[in-house]
This record gives C-alpha cells, sequence and structure tokens, in this order.
C-alpha cells in the first residue's frame, strides 16, 4: 500500500471534512480529486470487495434495508461471542449441560455473551431469509446476478445449517428432542432415510457422536463456508456494479444513474446501520436471557416435541401430507424452483428494480399474499375440522390422497393463477411469477406462524394464549 | 503478441501435455482420497457392543403378569407379556419421529407426548400420525430366563403371532 498517495500539494489549503475521518489514521484518508480518493479505496483491502462509486438511488435505506449488510455484521457478532463460548463449553453429553450453567453462572458477562451468541444466531435466520426476499422483489436475481442469486441460496441454507446444529450444544430437553424431530423427518427419505438419519445423528440415536459431529460442524466447517461464501457474494455484487437500480433513479448528463462515492457516502450509512443493530442487539440480550431449559432426558419426550422453529413450516407439512411429499418432495419443488428462478428467461424490458417492480407488481403482490395466507389458514382449519386432523398418513392410499392429489391441486393452481394473472391483470411475466412467488411464501408463512404459536400438547391446534 | 507453437499434425504428445495429464491424475486421486477420509470420518460411528452388553437380562418369565408392561429404560424397550403368555420387547421410540413412548396403564396405550400417535400392547398403531407399529428387539427365553438383544430394532409393518416369543 506504500504508493497510495496521501500528501497534496504544498501550500493548498487543509479541506475541511479531512479531519472526521483521521481517527482511521494511516489506512483511510481522504484526497482531494475523486482520481487518489478511488486509489486509495482501490489500494485498501477490504474496500477491494466493495464499489468505488455506487449509484446514489441505490443507497437509499428503504431501497435495501440495509439486510445483506446486516447479515455480515450478525456473523461477525457469532464469530466473536462464538469463539468466547468455546472456551468454556465442553461437547460431552454429561458436560455440555453443567458447562453451560457455569458458564452462565460464574463467568462474568457469561450469560450475555449466550444471549448475544442465541439471539443473533435466530435473528440472522430471519435477516437473512428477509434479504432474500429483498432481492427477489426488487428484482435483484437477474441479469448477470444469476450466480450471486445461487451463492445466496447456499449461504442461507448454510444459516440453516449453522443455527440447527447450534441447536443442540446446549444439551437441554428443548435441544435433544428438536435434534431427534428433525433427524427423525430425514428418516422419512426414501431409500436413504435410516442412512441419512444414521449420518445426521452419527449412530442409531443421538448421543456424544452426535454432538461431537455437531461442534465440529458449528464451529469449524460451517463458520469456514459461510465467510468464504459471503466474501465471494460481496464480491459478485461489486462486479456487479453494486445493487440493482432503481428505475427512478436521477440521471447524469452521460444518461448514467447519478454516482457517489462509496467512500463517504454508503460506507457512513453501513456503519450507522450495524452499530444501531449492535447495539439493538446488545440491549435485547442483556434484557432478556437465551432459555436454557431442563438438562435432556432421552426417556422423557416433552408435550409438544417440537423442530427449531424455522424448520416448523416442514413439520406442519407432515401433520398434513405424507412424510415422503412433506420432507422430500415439496422441499426439493420449492428449493428447484428458488434455484431456477434467474434462468427462466424473463424479458429483459420488463419493469424491476423498484420494490415489488411496478404499481401493479404491488396490487397483485397484495392479492396474493391475501390470497396465500386465506388458503393456507382454511386448508389447516378444514383439516383439522373435517378430515380429523391427521388421518393415516401412511401408506399406498396416503400417497395420492395425501401427496400427489394435494401437490398437483397446488401446481394446477398455480399455472392457472399465472395465466390469470397475465390475461385478465395485464400482469408481465416477473410480475405474474412475483405474484406466485408472494402466493406461497404466504402459505409457508403461515404452516410455520402455525407451528410456532398454534400448536399445543399432542401437537393439537391450540390459540396461542391457551398454549 | 502470444507465441504459437505449431505442431504437424500426428506428432507423439508432448512431454509438457503429458505431465499436465500426469499432474491432473494426481490431483484427482488426491481429490478421491480426501473425500474417501472425510466419508469414513463422517460415517456413522456405532461403537462395536462390548461382550454381552447388547443383551439384557430381563428376569425370570413367570416374574411377569400376562398382560403387564415393563419398562427397561437401560435398554430402552418395553417387555410386553401379553393375555396368552407369549414375550414382545418393544422399542420405545416412536415410529413417527423418535419420540420416547411412555406406556399408559390407565388407558392400556403407548401415547406418545409429540405428535398424539397411540400404539396397543402388542405395539400395533392405534392412532396415526406413526407410520408402522413399535419396532422389535428379538427375546430369547433360556431356562425360564427372559433375555432380549436389543442391538438392532426389528421393523414390521403390522402385529403376527410369529413375533411373539413363548417359554
Amino acid at each position: 500500500m506504500g504508493h497510495v498517495k496521501r500528501s497534496r500539494s504544498s501550500g493548498a489549503p487543509e479541506p475541511a471534512g479531512r479531519s472526521s475521518l483521521s481517527w482511521l489514521g494511516r489506512f483511510l484518508t481522504v484526497p482531494a480529486t475523486d482520481g487518489d480518493r478511488a486509489r486509495t479505496v482501490v489500494g485498501t483491502f477490504v474496500l477491494h470487495l466493495r464499489p468505488v462509486r455506487v449509484p446514489k438511488a441505490t443507497i437509499r435505506f428503504t431501497h435495501t434495508f440495509g439486510l445483506g449488510g446486516m447479515s455480515l455484521v450478525l456473523l461477525s457478532v457469532l464469530a466473536l461471542t462464538g469463539s468466547l463460548l468455546m472456551l468454556g463449553y465442553t461437547p460431552v453429553p454429561g458436560e455440555a449441560y453443567a458447562s453451560i450453567e457455569r458458564l452462565q453462572a460464574e463467568v462474568p458477562f457469561g450469560a450475555f455473551v449466550r444471549s448475544v451468541h442465541h439471539w443473533s444466531a435466530n435473528l440472522l435466520v430471519l435477516v437473512a431469509f428477509l434479504h432474500m426476499l429483498r432481492v427477489f422483489f426488487t428484482g435483484g436475481f437477474l441479469d448477470g446476478r444469476a450466480l450471486n442469486w445461487l451463492v445466496g441460496l447456499v449461504l442461507l441454507a448454510a444459516i440453516a445449517a449453522a443455527s440447527f446444529t447450534g441447536y443442540l450444544l446446549p444439551w437441554d430437553q428443548l435441544a435433544y428432542w428438536a435434534v431427534t424431530i428433525v433427524t427423525g423427518m430425514a428418516g422419512y427419505v426414501p431409500f436413504a432415510g435410516s442412512a441419512l438419519a444414521g449420518l445426521l445423528r452419527g449412530g442409531p440415536e443421538i448421543g456424544p457422536e452426535t454432538l461431537g459431529t455437531y461442534y465440529a460442524l458449528h464451529t469449524q466447517w460451517l463458520p469456514a463456508l459461510l465467510f468464504a461464501g459471503a466474501l465471494f457474494h460481496f464480491w459478485r455484487v461489486r462486479r456487479a456494479g453494486g445493487v440493482v437500480v432503481p428505475p427512478d433513479a436521477v440521471l447524469d448528463e452521460r444518461g448514467k444513474p447519478e454516482q457517489v462515492l462509496f467512500l463517504p457516502d454508503l460506507l457512513w450509512r453501513e456503519a450507522a446501520v450495524g452499530l444501531l443493530l449492535l447495539a439493538a442487539v446488545s440491549l435485547f440480550s442483556a434484557l432478556v436471557r437465551a432459555p436454557l431449559g431442563p438438562p435432556a432426558n432421552p426417556g422423557l419426550s416433552p408435550n409438544p416435541a417440537k423442530a427449531p422453529w424455522y424448520f416448523l413450516g416442514f413439520q406442519e407439512l407432515l401433520i398434513h401430507l405424507h412424510p415422503l411429499f412433506a420432507v422430500v418432495v415439496v422441499p426439493v419443488l420449492g428449493a428447484l424452483a428458488l434455484g431456477a428462478l434467474p434462468y427462466l428467461g424473463f424479458p429483459k424490458d420488463e419493469p424491476r428494480g423498484a420494490w415489488f417492480l411496478s404499481d401493479r407488481g404491488r396490487r397483485t403482490a397484495r392479492l396474493a399474499a391475501v390470497a396465500g395466507v386465506a388458503t393456507t389458514c382454511v386448508l389447516i382449519v378444514i383439516d383439522h375440522l373435517l378430515l380429523g386432523g391427521p388421518g393415516s398418513l401412511a401408506g399406498s392410499a396416503a400417497l395420492v390422497t395425501r401427496g400427489l392429489l394435494p401437490v398437483s391441486a397446488l401446481l394446477v393452481v398455480c399455472g392457472v393463477g399465472f395465466r390469470l394473472l397475465r390475461s385478465r391483470l395485464g400482469a408481465t411475466r416477473l410480475e405474474a411469477a412475483q405474484a406466485l412467488f408472494v402466493f406461497l411464501a404466504a402459505g409457508f408463512a403461515v404452516l410455520t406462524a402455525t407451528g410456532i404459536w398454534f400448536r399445543g400438547p399432542g401437537m393439537r391446534l391450540v390459540w396461542p394464549w391457551n398454549a | 503478441m502470444a507465441v504459437e507453437r505449431v505442431k504437424p499434425a500426428g506428432t507423439p504428445p508432448g512431454r509438457r501435455s503429458f505431465l499436465g495429464l500426469a499432474w491432473l491424475g494426481i490431483g484427482v486421486a488426491a481429490l478421491g482420497e480426501a473425500a474417501w477420509i472425510v466419508a469414513s470420518f463422517v460415517k456413522p460411528r456405532r461403537r462395536a457392543p462390548k461382550d454381552g452388553g447388547s443383551l439384557v437380562v430381563a428376569g425370570p418369565s413367570d416374574g411377569f403378569a400376562p398382560g403387564s408392561v415393563t419398562a427397561f429404560p437401560e435398554g430402552k424397550f418395553y417387555l410386553v407379556r401379553l393375555a396368552d403368555g407369549g414375550f414382545l420387547a418393544l422399542h420405545r421410540q416412536c415410529t413417527h419421529l423418535g419420540c420416547s413412548v411412555p406406556w399408559d396403564e390407565a388407558s392400556g396405550r403407548f401415547a406418545c407426548p409429540c405428535h398424539a400417535s397411540a400404539f396397543d400392547l402388542r405395539g400395533d398403531v392405534l392412532a396415526p400420525p406413526a407410520p408402522r407399529p413399535l419396532d422389535l428387539f428379538a427375546v430369547r427365553i433360556e431356562n425360564g430366563i427372559v433375555k432380549v438383544d436389543v442391538s438392532a430394532p426389528v421393523r414390521r409393518s403390522a402385529f403376527d403371532a410369529s413375533q411373539v416369543t413363548r417359554g
């Protein structure tokens, strides 16, 4: 970095504004001209990952809500608090729970650090998912961003995996049985099911091998994947010229969107969002301690026993559909559809870049959200009242009535909906696809919410205040 | 700028391309080896049963009343004596998602607390979502002593008389 130009032409007065950055010291100074600024930025390793200039319209907070940056901040918080927790934690079944208790009771700030780790992890799952929605709703998966969309999906899956492997480590009742439920769900995969469940458990049932494996995944493999992937993810955003530009961007005299410098315009905004997030997480963790239930007891299942909240949509599906469809067909179809999105050949002249693409896009999305929520609620209640809840879900008859039929019906509804949106409401292909996405996402959100709040003892439907 | 090295057609592959191929081969072999090593670390690490460790001695057969259920927490099974005197060892793990199923004496059924599956005395499904009866462990009766081999639970699709051990 020795070649970075720091001196100004002699005799020139010190421009105002330089001193406010002086704490960044010799690594980041703000030279006078744009060219010098650009060289400074390029010559700095961290900033190498970010664009030198960004379109002014993209730095508006409500364009992205800073969700990608928030994910990176949370990842870093998790890495820091996690490496502290590792110092006090013993990954052995007989001692894991006691080591967490000791950490919370005896180590100064032990409970606080664990709470920050716990709440950051839960928030990360949520923020990363919202980030995916943001990218989708602004059309950020199109036009040369296809690869990065796929990388993002892999990162989202890795975040879920990291969160899930961490779920087991406290070795309390909640942890033990949630992992039992999820690995049991994996057991429904045809042919390879029991082998897969055995692989996920490291043996026939949850034990020391499971804890050891999850500890290694949680503290080594997944963080490595996440940080390497996130680095690549950010760099690809830069390669694409920053985040997607909204169509109402002010154009400069050359007809290009008006640009501002990354430093200081964007960096300060990012710093503000990151610091506010840190403050919020710290405050929340100081007030609300991470839960720790009674120690794991393999002989006594709690009632009800639930998977971690981000998997409850699938556990809810398992109440209604044949296991093969709930655990394999629906998730695989969903993942394939998400992965295929950038490759569906959406015409380049359709509007994109603004939230929900256009006014019509906003209207159709709203309609689809209402339809998705209503349909899913009605179906759950019908299944509960008329069909008497989960009937027999096993056997070849259920494979049709509780699998093939409902899933084909859903596909038909999506196909017909797409046609109607195109012909009756005049939606573009992108807008129609968006409406379908909203319809399905709203349905999945209702399934997840039902699993979290509306399932009581014996997984019967209950009101949350009676649970 | 670029220097083209034109080769007459039909010349044997040069040293460079041979070395390139060799590197590629070594690389593939190394990758395969690494994958093998990782796979063998990841494979379920079942501990080999210690001598007699997988055999639970339940006790003399006449110590169990017909129609009774006795829990063996260390073996993770219930020893059931049917009304006709036959024995069954039922794995306590629910066949739905793996919760531990307690015996409910009052209603005379195994009732899973997680998702309301229920099983009768013979392990047959009384209430879904469980897809199949409770798994079995092999029961032996030697000299009037009931012994249960807990090394591997056996799956079944329904109860039938051949699953019962009689002393």
